[in-house]
């Protein structure tokens, strides 16, 4: 007994010392990890027509080219859709990691939009508190200058919609992400009288990485008020693909907008009876500023 | 008896101390690195680097969060993170090694600056690969510093790099390794 006893402390000490010495790192890494912002929940900042939880960097401009071909179901006449197109343009910049400005031009209905996105709430993990969603709002407006044969002449106010969008988005893990994005689009006049003004649309859109650089995409909006009849819901699905400093999205969808009105109030195709479009967004982002050297 | 106990106890206490003095230790290491092609300069600095070096058993080990890297464009950085080093999978580098030589050198609480040859295991990318270099200490006025720097092929590490942008990085880094002091551990 008496000799057991200094050989159990012994030998229990011993322990420690050994466990100390396969790892020497691990008895200063107090395993205390700093608050962790969680990036790269979508690879654009687009969802495929919706904006997304991703921002640009400051200093980033990002030049996109939307396009979307005609619908699929017009067949070989039409070269399944591919004799007709409809594109937009912009230039995305970020003025600091939480707010990004853009200025578009679509070839449909001949509309300009500008917008404001900004980031309230950044997903985190570690530290004492996490936060697990990131939460965004976008504001824009979209003016439409096609011109009109009307006996009466709309005016620039008649032309002028607005929208605002509120993003909450996840990234559950480093495959799959996920968002709710509810859009209110408000158009000053609209096609029939009895059509509402005010239209919500509950979106959601979905990423699921197949590869490093490849994801499956799906972005919905259901549209809440009254359209005309011939108005569905535009739906998209596609993949993102990843070169580089490029993002090619490649889908199919019914929508041949793609601005917030475009693509919530305008939307005919329907999706499930072959009325889709092939479409692809092509992103180039330019790195303008530079982040102030730390070293 | 107790008084046995107690001396074991003691006895343990010294020799745990007696072990603690030889080593050193910091959290505030910096790891830069270095990738330069015709078209694009690559750089990234982490300064939150942990090292702990033995002194008595010739040891030295090294670990860097590679979320704790720094780049210039912040789309660089996002790339490293989500395609190159897939830093969710693998979070960290580690460095273990051993030192050729006796590096009781280091101890000495005389100025001077002594080169030492190193060899050991670097841990990235999932991947475990040797690693031989020499680093430089200096110490001064009792305060050990140390640089080192050695290359390693992006392909040894199984970082691929898709052939759109093969131009635009190299297929070696220059890795450099500066720690301004160590502190002594208690």
């Amino acid at each position: 007994m008496k000799k057991i006893i200094p050989f159990l402390i012994f030998s229990i000490s011993s322990i420690q010392l050994l466990a100390q010495d396969s790892s020497m790192i691990s008895t200063i890494d107090d395993n205390k990890m700093d608050v962790e912002k969680i990036t790269g929940t979508f690879k654009s900042t687009r969802v495929i027509n919706a904006h997304s939880t991703e921002m640009l960097h400051k200093g980033d401009l990002d030049f996109r080219i939307m396009h979307r071909f005609g619908a699929v179901n017009t067949g070989g006449k039409e070269f399944f859709g591919l004799d007709h197109a409809s594109m937009r343009m912009s230039f995305d910049y970020g003025i600091s990691n939480n707010v990004m400005i853009g200025i578009g031009r679509s070839t449909l209905l001949k509309d300009y939009d500008i917008f404001v996105k900004t980031r309230l709430l950044q997903q985190t993990k570690g530290g004492t508190k996490q936060t697990p969603v990131s939460l965004l709002l976008a504001a824009g407006y979209i003016v439409s200058t096609q011109p009109s044969f009307a006996t009466v002449k709309p005016t620039f106010s008649d032309r002028s919609s607005y929208y605002l969008q509120l993003i909450v988005g996840r990234k559950f893990n480093s495959k799959f992400s996920m968002q709710l994005s509810p859009l209110l689009v408000h158009n000053n006049s609209t096609l029939n009288p009895t059509d509402d003004k005010n239209i919500l649309g509950i979106g959601g859109g979905a990423r699921y990485k197949v590869s490093k650089r490849m994801a499956l995409m799906v972005d919905y909006h259901h549209k809440i008020g009254e359209l005309d009849a011939a108005i569905t819901n535009p739906l998209s699905i596609g993949v993102d693909i990843e070169t580089g400093g490029h993002v090619f999205q490649l889908h199919f969808t019914n929508a041949s907008g793609m601005n917030e009105k475009g693509y919530l109030t305008q939307t005919t195709g329907k999706f499930f009876k072959g009325d889709i479009r092939f479409g692809f967004n092509l992103s180039r982002i330019f790195t303008v500023g530079k982040k102030s050297k730390r070293w | 008896m107790i008084s046995k106990i107690l001396s074991i106890i003691f006895l343990q206490l010294f020799f745990v101390n007696a072990f603690a003095q030889t080593k050193l230790f910091t959290k505030t290491g910096t790891i830069s690195f270095y990738s330069k092609t015709s078209i694009e300069k690559i750089e990234a600095v982490n300064k939150k680097v942990l090292a702990v070096l033995d002194v008595a058993l010739n040891k030295i080990e090294f670990s860097a969060l590679i979320k704790g890297f720094d780049f210039e464009k912040a789309l660089m950085q996002e790339h490293f993170n989500e395609n190159y080093l897939e830093s969710d999978k693998y979070p960290k580098a580690i460095f273990k090694g051993k030192f050729d030589e006796e590096a009781t050198l280091i101890s000495s609480a005389v100025d001077k600056t002594v080169t030492l040859k190193i060899s050991g295991n670097l841990t990235l990318h999932g991947v475990t690969k040797p690693v031989n270099t020499t680093a430089t200490f200096t110490i001064k006025n009792k305060i050990v510093s140390a640089t080192s720097a050695f290359t390693i092929l992006l392909s040894d590490y199984n970082i691929k790099i898709p052939a759109l942008v093969s131009n635009n990085i190299s297929k070696q880094v220059q890795i450099k390794i500066n720690i301004t002091s160590f502190q002594e551990m208690k």
